[in-house]
């Protein structure tokens, strides 16, 4: 039987991500001193599964490498073990490791293991209890294993090495006391075995667990037995021995001569140990060596994963299920309805269509809703983020998250991880303070970094909040003047003040760090969040902190628009782009070096773009006089678009214009109105650098249309 | 050719083609008094004309994007497409919806002509190549057949539709 695994790989890797970030948020929640057995547990077996999975599909490196970990967890699940803080580091810098493992397999490349051997070492050490920091590289045995028979994973043997038992088997036999009541006879087993190896092996019967006499009950089993196999035969065929005793019995099965290496962490305390180690220790050497000189290249960032499959609660699909069942019961009702249709029907023919439109809101609804994810999926990984972070900066930051539950739309989720990634290192970085300076403030020596997600009016809304310093309105200004971004005597309103940090190239830190500092970032922070038909605004007060609230549509399939028309077409805003819609007044409106309008709009001038002109439609009338300006707002620049007249606001659905024709400037996409007719969508910011072109293409636009033609031709 | 079309062209052979020949069935339209043909199995729907809207800055012969149940479509004029002279859309003016395997991915497309003329079974064998002509339009013809002794023109549709990218 031969099936194609490659195909569940994307499942996989799926599957294996989720693990990690489990154990990775597990490990977080962790309180080492007296950790949670629930957590532990999570944790193990978030690990179990992917040792198990990669195993399955043949990942070896994976698999080994988080055998070791398993190793270690399941030790401490059984409480053979305590945690310390290095181990739990160790812990999740693995974590990082495996997840880079997985992304090189994922990509088709081969991992790279110098980390994953490092940090196994160090975990084979600690299962030695021996210092961790003094582990030797061992070599990878990832090859061996890779191409051996015997998947790790395996429920008895519990070894990941390179054990093919060519020296022979040594089996550990421990039966359970009613043993002898199921019908099963050790004797007769040892005799199969003994047949197996020709004779060539040694039973050793072990009698500690013996009651004296009088205790003694015949129909039960008290001996424990321990049995050498000097012979290469396979191990399937010891397992198979003891098939029907499994339930019935402890049996552990090694290769001879690791037996020590393998076996439970208490034999490794006594003195069986030796042989392991010393095979261990000489072998690495020389391969220590050349895993030093390998760079740190798995630090290397990990190309973005957008996933290209959700997972979707059954809720959520029995929900649809239901949905459909009831639009099929209002289709056939009309269906019959219309069969035999007379007039004094009509009031249940318009009920019906009631019905009908009512089922059709709701099921769009819940479509909807298939794509939308809980945002602790970005959140998630924030935890680990602001311990690291607090780390590096020597702070004491608090992380505070709620609202995770808020749901939101997969691929606004996506887009939003980096941006809130910038403004929490910003918040930690430029916001909370060192623990010295906030004692000195009066505040505590722990600062907040606070995560708030919750719905308002159809928008989601997100706001992170610090309680350290605060913008520093001074510092801004003098650098924006320096930087030439304002003049010298220009007098700003506190918000303007504050909305200078999402100009480009704008930083006031006086020191430039690995985190942040060097300028580039909020204004792509806040051009990301545009791109999302989003906005983001920042508050802040001097040394009580700043909260920067960032407002999103809950999905990107969906549009709050403002319909306006243009001669005879209509075209669509995105309602959030929109500042304000004015009036024309021929006095607004002034002349630039004869080319170019602006509106002078209190105490600003904003370019004035035509929009029938940008877009070659067709007017019989030049003169403004009825004409509505609206002022739209993209890249933080106005630009005041004039059209005719300005309609009703509506959501609208966004179609793709680009899936049978092509990208156009100036347009996001299209949608369909109620009567069934196409109406663009505006792109604000493509419609402000088309205005510029348009300028120039006014003087010579026909003659290069024409020629291109001909070339297309 | 998709493998779809060669499939129908198997059944053809066993079926109603009298010589036994391979035959491609065709879908064809007149503009300016020429035949033109396209594979039938491209064609998705035929409407009539209605009023598409405009895309800004586009090229003259785009006519505009349809609502095409839930699909937004672009409509092409092929008058002006192959720059011959334009006259005025009428009700018995036609858009032919067409839809092609592109490199990429499927694209649909709407082309206006004058008329629906008929639909023809063409043996592969009696498609003449376009030597003959070569001029700025010979890009997107695949090949000249007579029919009852008319000549109708056959249309690459990949070339056609992929202009515009």
């Amino acid at each position: 039987m031969s099936v194609d695994l490659s195909q569940f790989h994307q499942v996989f890797y799926e599957e294996s991500y989720e693990g990690l970030d489990a154990m990775e948020q597990g490990l977080l929640e962790m309180n080492v001193d007296a950790p949670d057995d629930e957590i532990i547990n999570t944790i193990f077996r978030s690990a179990h599964s992917i040792k198990g999975g990669s195993g399955t599909f043949g990942f070896m490196q994976v698999a080994n490498f988080t055998h070791v970990l398993e190793t270690l967890l399941d030790e401490v699940r059984s409480g053979d073990r305590s945690l310390n803080q290095t181990t739990m580091d160790l812990l999740l810098v693995s974590v990082d490791c495996m997840r880079d493992m997985l992304q090189a397999l994922q990509n088709g490349e081969e991992p790279d293991m110098s980390n994953a051997d490092e940090l196994r070492a160090q975990f084979e050490a600690i299962l030695k209890n021996e210092d961790p920091s003094q582990a030797v590289v061992q070599p990878t045995f990832s090859e061996e294993a890779a191409d051996g028979s015997q998947p790790p994973g395996n429920e008895n043997g519990g070894d990941g090495g390179g054990a093919d038992g060519s020296n022979g088997w040594s089996i550990d036999f421990l039966p359970e006391p009613q043993l002898l009541q199921t019908g099963n006879e050790p004797t007769r087993m040892f005799r199969q075995l003994s047949e197996l190896c020709d004779g060539k092996m040694t039973v050793i019967a072990k009698t500690d667990n013996l009651p004296s006499f009088s205790n003694l009950n015949p129909e039960q089993c008290f001996l424990n037995w321990h049995i050498e196999v000097h012979a290469p035969i396979e191990k399937s065929a010891i397992d198979e021995v003891f098939e029907w005793v499994i339930d019935d019995a402890e049996i552990n099965i090694y290769p001879l001569g690791e037996a020590a290496q393998a076996s439970s962490p208490e034999s490794e305390e006594s003195e069986s140990a030796p042989a392991a180690v010393e095979t261990a220790a000489a072998e690495p050497v020389a391969k220590s060596k050349t895993t030093e000189d390998k760079p740190k290249a798995a630090q290397k960032a990990a190309p973005p994963q957008e996933s290209s499959s959700i997972r979707v609660d059954i809720d959520k699909v029995d929900n649809l299920i239901n949905m459909v069942g009831e639009l099929v019961i209002t289709q056939s009702m009309l269906g019959e309805l219309g069969e035999n249709f007379d007039m004094g029907r009509v009031q249940r023919l318009q009920e019906g269509l009631a019905q009908l439109e009512h089922n059709t809101r709701e099921l769009q609804e819940s479509v909807m809703k298939i794509r939308m994810m809980p945002i602790s999926f970005v959140f998630s990984r924030f935890p680990r983020l602001v311990r690291d972070t607090a780390r590096k900066l020597d702070k004491k930051i608090e992380l505070v998250m709620s609202g995770e539950n808020t749901e939101l739309d997969k691929t606004v989720m996506e887009k939003l991880g980096d941006p809130m990634v910038h403004l929490i290192r910003n918040s930690m970085d430029h916001g909370v303070e060192t623990p010295e300076e906030r004692v000195k403030n009066g505040k505590s020596e722990t600062g907040t970094v606070e995560l708030k997600a919750y719905h308002q009016s159809g928008n989601i809304v997100i706001e992170i909040e610090d309680d350290g310093a605060g913008l520093n309105t001074e510092r801004i200004l003098e650098k924006a003047r320096e930087n030439g971004v304002i003049s010298d005597d220009a007098t700003l309103s506190e918000d303007q003040v504050f909305d200078l940090i999402f100009q480009p190239g704008f930083s006031t830190a006086d020191v430039v760090s690995d985190l942040s500092g060097r300028g580039v970032g909020m204004d792509v922070v806040r051009r990301n969040i545009a791109a999302l038909n989003g906005s983001i605004e920042v508050f802040s007060q001097k040394d009580k902190g700043s909260r920067f609230v960032i407002r999103l549509p809950l999905t990107l399939a969906i549009l709050d628009g403002q319909l306006v028309q243009v001669e005879d077409q209509i075209y669509i805003f995105p309602l959030v782009s929109i500042v304000e819609s004015i009036q024309y007044q021929g006095s607004d409106l002034n002349n630039v070096g004869g080319d170019s309008d602006v509106l002078q709009l209190r105490d600003e001038y904003v370019p004035i773009l035509l929009l029938n002109q940008t877009f070659g439609i067709q007017t019989e009338h030049d003169d403004l006089a009825e004409s509505i300006i609206v002022v739209v707002e993209a890249d933080g620049e106005k630009i005041g678009v004039v059209v005719d007249e300005l309609l009703g606001q509506q959501q609208v659905v966004i179609k793709s214009l680009e899936e049978n024709y092509k990208k156009v400037d100036g347009i996001s996409g299209a949608t369909i109105l109620g009567d069934g007719t196409v109406a663009l969508i505006i792109d604000v910011s493509g419609l402000s650098k088309l205005s510029v072109k348009s300028m120039k293409a006014i003087n010579k636009g026909s003659t290069s249309k024409k020629v291109k033609n001909h070339k297309a031709a | 050719m998709s493998a779809a079309a060669q499939e129908s062209v198997e059944i053809e052979k066993n079926g109603s083609s009298e010589e036994g020949l391979a035959t491609q069935q065709y879908l064809t339209f007149l503009m300016n008094g020429e035949e033109y043909g396209v594979d039938i199995l491209a064609v998705q729907e035929i409407r009539g004309w209605e009023r598409a809207t405009m895309v800004p800055n586009s090229p003259s012969h785009m006519k505009g994007v349809l609502n095409l149940r839930g699909t937004i479509v672009p409509i092409i004029d092929l008058r002006d497409r192959f720059e011959l002279p334009a006259i005025d859309y009428s009700d018995i003016t036609v858009v032919v919806i067409l839809k092609i395997d592109t490199d990429k991915n499927d694209r649909t497309m709407g082309i206006i002509v004058d008329a629906i003329s008929d639909v023809y079974d063409v043996p592969i064998d009696d498609i003449r190549t376009t030597g003959v002509v070569e001029n700025k339009n010979s890009n997107f013809i695949k090949g000249l057949v007579t029919v009852e002794k008319n000549m109708v023109i056959l249309l690459d549709l990949k070339k056609l539709l992929t202009i515009d990218d």
